[in-house]
């Protein structure tokens, strides 16, 4: 049998295992019931003090625990069990030794306010600056703050625990960085550098300081009761994302090798594209021609046209200026396409995952395209007007999905959009 | 299968054909190839005693980011890279070329911004003090961070201000991981534009080491220099690394793309691999960094080794060892002369072994320790080489263009 090519004369990319936690659950089984069933995983804040904040809900993950936390623990627990998951179901390589490359999207790390707090105990003075904290910061005292607070700290963790081979490589495309995990999973298949990939996304930063930094942006929604109708997504009284935490895993395989061992596909990774948009830090050009381009991108890349686009899981974010954004750069992509193809933002019952938001909405696509049924958009009463996607309102709606594009936009000009399909073209 | 993929050869031929610099020794090519001609270091044992440091040598920030709105919303690290790097698009002839920069691939190593130290003390000393109110912390950040600061902050931001500054509109990853992540970040750009997938990247990382809040956390593993400057060889009983400010970023483009708009080449990145060794027993690291010298394409040339060891133990060591294999290179650290950089050490090597080869000539030694020695005539291949002081391990091969 001749190895399977796209029409750009590459190999095929195909998904062969699935993990994810989202604040709605652990698994794809219960997040996928409870997706389609339109329940929110937002909830108020309970791991820390929300006395003083604008925003006071998120979508964290509770049932998770590690100690000591922090978030980037959070994050690396979280991603271990993904990552678990998709090796059980793609049932390749053995335990401890995945045959290919790490590509980890992960929040940027740092030293987090529990770990300071300690250092200022240590010092035990009433008055004191940074020169008293280096002070005591060696001697041993403190060498897992270290290890824990190094960038690759994550990678290296997961890299070791699963075996992956090589440099693993942590990302961040800000709230693309998820959709970029699996792009760089996707080109090393493509250069035929490796058969598999691990492709992880995590993010567990709701922590005061990280929502104390969106919030200073005007980017949260403040509608915090009932916190289950915060995220609202293509509504008129829309009113910024909501944070939340969780994770992705897919193990990527190129079709070949994946049929040769007889591995079941769930999906292909048809097209990725991406494109940058150097108008401002934290908004998109006006003439959304970075995000045009970046769609199109991807139509070209996936070798398809609008027409054959029949599912749209949106950024879908419901600050005002994404989801308009969002509306108007698909309509001059799809053309009047756009008010027939159903989109839907599974960020209605999930939140904001952020890091992690790429890596889980292509799963939950490729959920979709298994049980050719599209998870609602909750907390849609009030269209906005402007906004003239057809979008799958407060019920999950049967449909025949043949190619879902997912797409992700995030600060610092970072645009990212995938094409999944159930089969290869 | 156990190593990090090497790219083919008969692949595209990439060519290095931009370098920025802005170091604790200058700014620009002659600059730097000039301090490391005398042997100049710019140490700073004062500023931040006991801890030593490599203070980047002021530069004029106007010249490269004119507008001050975007340097006002900018940390120290990220004005340092943002200029490097329009240093690096000056140096290839594309600064300012709309065609060119709108396709760029763009791949920085970065980690994230500083800290405002005063909101940190602050909360700290007033906790000390008895605050304990639930809200306190909430309170106190929601009113005295300013809010853009977390944008000067983000990692992915280095590349979203030199998009904006610089006007860049193709693509744009982040690598974050310390060390290594700058030898990730060239891996990925050179795999992409020889395979095709790609024609010319924007390639580097910058690093703002005059930071006390980057003092504390490699504090805690004990990893700073401390009271005295020494060069990396000779830091054996002292074991550590001098933090140091840079940035290096490097214009990697296919020949054909180069030749068709008559852009000459300082060197040719013939390979970039990387690895992660398990570094529980003795032994492991070097043996990874044996395994990744042989993952090079053949060394047949007149070859030198300029590596980011950090002087850190027991990482410094072992790499010793790997380098007492192969004492036929002579070998140069940058560690020595421009301090640790960190996700910038490996790119800012690069830029140095392709300056060396485009000048004929490897720059002198700088070691009291025999562990430097004097190179006659010109290098045609020089292995970079890029341990992490804690994890990761990269190298890379850059060669003349014959």
């Amino acid at each position: 049998m001749t190895a399977p090519r796209d029409k750009l004369g590459r190999p095929v990319v195909v998904v062969t295992g699935m993990g994810i936690m989202t604040s709605l659950g652990a698994g794809k089984a219960d997040n996928w019931s409870k997706l389609v069933a339109g329940e929110s995983g937002i909830r108020t804040i309970t791991r820390f003090p929300v006395d003083g904040l604008r925003t006071t809900m998120a979508g964290t993950v509770d049932f998770v625990s590690v100690d000591p936390f922090s978030s980037t623990a959070l994050s690396e627990r979280m991603a271990e069990l993904v990552t678990q998951e998709a090796l059980d179901q793609a049932g390749i390589g053995a335990k401890g030794d995945f045959p290919g490359p790490l590509f980890l999207a992960v929040a940027p790390v740092e030293v987090e306010w529990p770990q300071r707090r300690e250092l200022g105990r240590v010092v035990g003075k009433l008055d004191f600056n940074y020169d008293d904290l280096l002070r005591i910061s060696g001697g041993g005292k403190f060498t897992a703050y270290h290890h824990r607070f190094m960038f690759g700290s994550v990678a290296a963790h997961l890299a070791e625990a699963f075996g992956t081979k090589g440099s693993p490589i942590s990302l961040s495309t800000a709230c693309a960085s998820g959709a970029t995990s699996i792009q760089l999973g996707v080109e090393a298949i493509r250069r035929g550098e490796t058969d598999a990939a691990l492709c992880v996304a995590t993010d567990g930063t709701v922590n005061p300081e990280a929502l104390v930094r969106f919030s200073l942006l005007s980017a949260l929604s403040t509608q915090n009761e009932p916190p289950q109708a915060a995220s609202r997504p293509f509504s008129k009284n829309r009113d910024g994302f909501v944070m939340a935490e969780g994770a992705g895993a897919l193990v990527l395989e190129s079709y070949e090798a994946a049929t040769a061992r007889g591995a079941k596909i769930l999906g292909v990774i048809a097209g990725c594209g991406e494109l940058t948009d150097s108008f401002h830090r934290t908004r998109s050009s006006p003439d959304g021609k970075p995000i045009i381009g970046c769609m199109k991108k991807t139509l070209a890349d996936a070798g398809m046209e609008p027409g054959q686009i029949d599912h749209i899981n949106a950024h879908g974010t419901a600050t005002p200026e994404n989801d308009k954004m969002e509306f108007n750069t698909t309509s001059a992509v799809f053309g009047e396409l756009v008010q027939k193809i159903p989109v839907t933002s599974n960020k209605s019952m999930v939140g904001h995952t952020i890091s992690a938001a790429g890596a889980v909405e292509a799963i939950f696509s490729l959920l979709t395209l298994e049980h050719q049924r599209i998870p609602p958009t909750i907390n849609y009463e009030t269209p906005d007007p402007t906004i003239l996607f057809d979008v799958v309102a407060n019920t999950a709606r049967d449909a025949r999905v043949t190619a879902v594009m997912s797409n992700s936009f995030g600060f610092g000009g970072q645009n990212a959009s995938l094409i999944l399909t159930r089969e290869p073209a | 299968m156990t190593e990090t993929p090497v790219s083919k050869p008969g692949q595209t031929e990439v060519w290095i054909t931009g370098i920025g610099l802005a170091t604790s020794l200058g700014e620009g090519l002659d600059a730097n190839w000039a301090a490391l001609q005398d042997k100049r270091i710019n140490v700073d044992e004062n500023g931040f005693a006991p801890y030593v440091v490599h203070p980047l040598m002021p530069v004029s920030f106007d010249s490269q980011i004119p507008k001050k709105g975007d340097q006002r919303q900018m940390e120290a690290w990220q004005r340092i890279g943002t200029y490097a790097a329009g240093l690096a698009l000056d140096s290839a002839g594309i600064k300012g070329n709309k065609d060119i920069l709108s396709k760029i691939d763009m791949v920085v190593a970065a980690g994230g911004g500083e800290r405002d130290l005063n909101v940190d003390t602050g909360v700290l000393t007033a906790e000390a003090k008895g605050a304990n109110a639930p809200g306190f912390l909430n309170e106190r950040l929601m009113s005295d961070l300013r809010p853009t600061l977390f944008l000067a902050q983000l990692s992915n931001l280095l590349a979203g201000n030199i998009a904006i500054v610089h006007g860049l509109g193709g693509t744009s990853r982040t690598f974050m991981g310390e060390e290594v992540a700058g030898a990730d970040a060239a891996r990925i750009a050179l795999a992409r534009i020889a395979s095709g997938e790609s024609d010319i990247a924007l390639v580097g990382g910058s690093h703002n080491g005059e930071r006390k809040d980057l003092l504390v956390l490699y504090e805690f593993g004990d990893f700073n220099l401390k009271d005295k400057f020494a060069p990396v060889w000779a830091r054996k009983e002292r074991a550590g690394f001098a933090l140091g400010s840079a940035g290096a970023f490097l214009v990697l483009e296919s020949k054909a793309h180069a030749e068709a708009r008559g852009a000459k080449p300082f060197a040719r990145l013939a390979s970039v691999v990387a690895d992660l060794a398990r570094r529980k027993q003795p032994g492991e690291m070097a043996a990874t960094l044996e395994k990744l010298w042989a993952q090079l394409p053949k060394r047949e040339g007149k070859g030198a080794i300029i590596t980011g060891a950090t002087g850190a133990e027991p990482a410094t060591s072992e790499e010793r060892g790997f380098l007492k294999r192969h004492t036929d290179f002579p070998v140069r650290s940058t560690g020595t002369m421009f301090g640790h950089t960190m996700e910038t050490q490996f790119p800012l090597g690069l830029a140095l072994a392709a300056l060396s080869i485009s000048r004929g000539a490897l720059f002198p030694p700088n070691d009291s320790t025999g562990t430097e020695i004097e190179m006659q005539g010109a290098p045609t291949q020089i292995v970079v080489v890029g341990a992490g002081h804690w994890r990761g391990e990269g190298m890379a091969l850059v060669e003349a263009v014959s």
